[in-house]
């Protein structure tokens, strides 16, 4: 099994985090992961991309073009990635700010409306939890046993007590995911 | 089994540097390595093994720090990316006339000048055809995974003193930015000042009463002895050419067509043969380790073994192909494909170039 994703937004977002959590969650599993991130002169507003790859192989290429799964949280992103999802794989976007829907009829897709979630939960920051939890719903691959290890390894110990909330967040996120067209 | 860490490229070869027993590492910092000097100064080594850590003015005071630590036996380590390591080859080519160990990373990025922080792979001519003035090789390894990043500085650092050279590690912005999955080596002790005296004679560590004067220096203005001193340099150089080829083969058994790529183009290339693959085409990855010392003889066994082509894959405008052409010397076809200035190809392409200048032209 192998699971090429692209998550996509502004940097602030947390894109960057959420690929890390996922490939810590991927080491757990005793899988091959790779976080390849767009690097530079990203900062809060700008866009920022990352390559996550979790396979039960050697990893070939961190570098792809297509991609099985694309997490979409921005119009540019939107833009740019819509194109990349392999045909009959996912594109899960969050439609806060999304002006021009997807409009592909070969990939499924779902909506995540992240930011209205966190906000209704108190903390904006838990935003990409929210989008993470809607991801793991997809692809139960991803075990939250995997993901709390994961945030533990990823987070400051002075963090560690903001688990249980990140916790609620993704459950929050597979409650909320809905479907927006799926291939027949 | 050592300890498994998801660790950035930049980083894992940081660790590692501590984890070698180095004694010190000299740097000023610069995108996209800059992770190095940041790793190594949160991570106080100075605490965990007394090894030095110091943000210099520039690179090439760094490079002088460097040759002046290893002059005196120490395990030195610097890094930089493209523009500064421009900056720092006067020094390395007055580390390989002093003969001096050393192990230095470039995390390439486009150029030339100040070029872009993107990855690039047009270092490559500067790395193995000398760089600085004189008649010099050093070693050039090139990591493409972060496990390499790791082990290569070790590798690297047992290279150096082994031949008393300069040993490069040659990666690029993909290497140094990507996070995977690492294994690292167990904590090596750093030499006590004893030890160094009694395994290098060489070096600079203090004249006892009734021992010859040592001096590190490249200057000698006898040419007689120079030249001597050069012929010394070429037979080591053809030492190391013997023996130190390191490289891997992917598919090769039956490929009538071979990507030779290096660091993060190998790891592209790797896709694209699986991309062939399905379309029925024999194509195989010849991946380059190291890069001086070139595997001619594996290119030539290529030929014997009657593959048509072979494809140089590398993020520039076409540096290593003509390694590969004088490797090949006429005895199959030789392209060259990549993008560069900063853009990173993607299997595709390379798949598609596969079949437009090997296949189809």
């Amino acid at each position: 099994m192998t699971e090429e994703i692209i998550i996509a937004g502004f940097g602030g977002q947390g894109v960057l985090s959420m690929g890390k959590i996922l490939a810590y969650s991927g080491i757990m599993h005793d899988q091959e992961v790779s976080w390849m991130p767009s690097y530079g002169p990203e900062m809060r507003g700008g866009t920022a991309n990352v390559i996550v790859i979790l396979s039960d192989e050697r990893i070939s290429s961190p570098v792809l073009t297509i991609f099985d799964t694309a997490i979409i949280l921005n119009q540019q992103s939107m833009d740019k990635f819509e194109k990349s999802v392999r045909p009959g794989g996912i594109l899960l976007y969050d439609p806060n700010g999304i002006t021009h829907h997807p409009t592909r009829t070969d990939i499924n897709i779902y909506q995540i409306e992240g930011a209205q979630v966190a906000a209704d939960m108190g903390n904006t920051k838990i935003f990409n939890m929210v989008i993470l939890g809607a991801y793991m719903k997809l692809k139960p691959i991803v075990q939250m046993e995997y993901v709390i290890k994961g945030l533990k390894k990823s987070l400051p110990e002075r963090y560690h007590k903001l688990i249980p909330l990140n916790e609620d967040a993704i459950n929050m996120g597979m409650k909320h995911i809905k479907p927006y067209h799926i291939v027949s | 089994m050592g300890e498994l860490k998801l660790m950035k490229g930049n980083e894992a070869m940081a660790e590692a540097a501590i984890r070698a027993g180095a004694d010190a590492y000299f740097g000023y910092p610069i995108t996209p390595q800059s992770e190095v000097i940041e790793y190594l100064m949160a991570e106080k080594p100075y605490e965990r093994t007394g090894m030095v850590v110091l943000q210099a003015e520039s690179e090439v005071a760094a490079i002088n720090m460097v040759y002046g630590a290893a002059g005196s036996g120490k395990r030195v380590m610097t890094s930089s990316s493209s523009p500064g390591v421009s900056l720092k080859q006067e020094g390395l080519s007055y580390i390989a006339g002093s003969e001096l160990p050393c192990v230095y990373a470039n995390v390439v990025r486009g150029g030339p000048g100040l070029g872009t922080i993107q990855p690039s792979q047009a270092d490559y001519f500067q790395s193995v055809k000398g760089g600085g003035h004189g008649d010099y090789k050093q070693i050039v390894l090139a990591p493409a995974s972060v496990q390499e990043m790791a082990d290569f500085v070790k590798l690297g650092f047992e290279l150096a003193f082994k031949y008393r050279i300069a040993v490069l590690i040659l990666s690029d912005g993909v290497i140094g930015q990507m996070m995977e999955k690492v294994e690292l080596f167990d904590q090596m002790p750093r030499l006590t000042d004893e030890e160094i005296k009694e395994k290098y004679p060489w070096a600079t560590t203090g004249k006892a009463k009734g021992t010859e004067r040592r001096i590190i220096t490249s200057l000698d203005l006898d040419s007689l002895k120079m030249e001597k001193h050069n012929h010394h340099l070429q037979a080591k150089y053809k030492l190391i050419a013997e023996n130190e080829v390191r490289f891997e083969l992917f598919n090769c058994e039956d490929a009538e067509y071979v990507f030779v790529a290096y660091g993060s183009s190998a790891r592209i290339a790797q896709k694209s043969v699986q991309l062939a693959r399905r379309k029925g085409i024999k194509v195989g990855l010849l991946r380059l380790i190291s890069l001086f010392p070139f595997p001619t003889k594996q290119i030539q066994a290529l030929c014997d073994q009657g593959v048509k082509g072979f494809l140089a894959v590398e993020m520039s405008a076409g540096q290593m192909v003509e390694d590969v052409q004088l490797a090949v010397n006429g005895r199959a076809k030789v392209d060259h494909y990549g993008r560069f200035g900063g853009i990173v190809h993607s299997p595709e392409e390379v798949e598609k170039a596969l079949e437009q200048k090997m296949i189809g032209g």
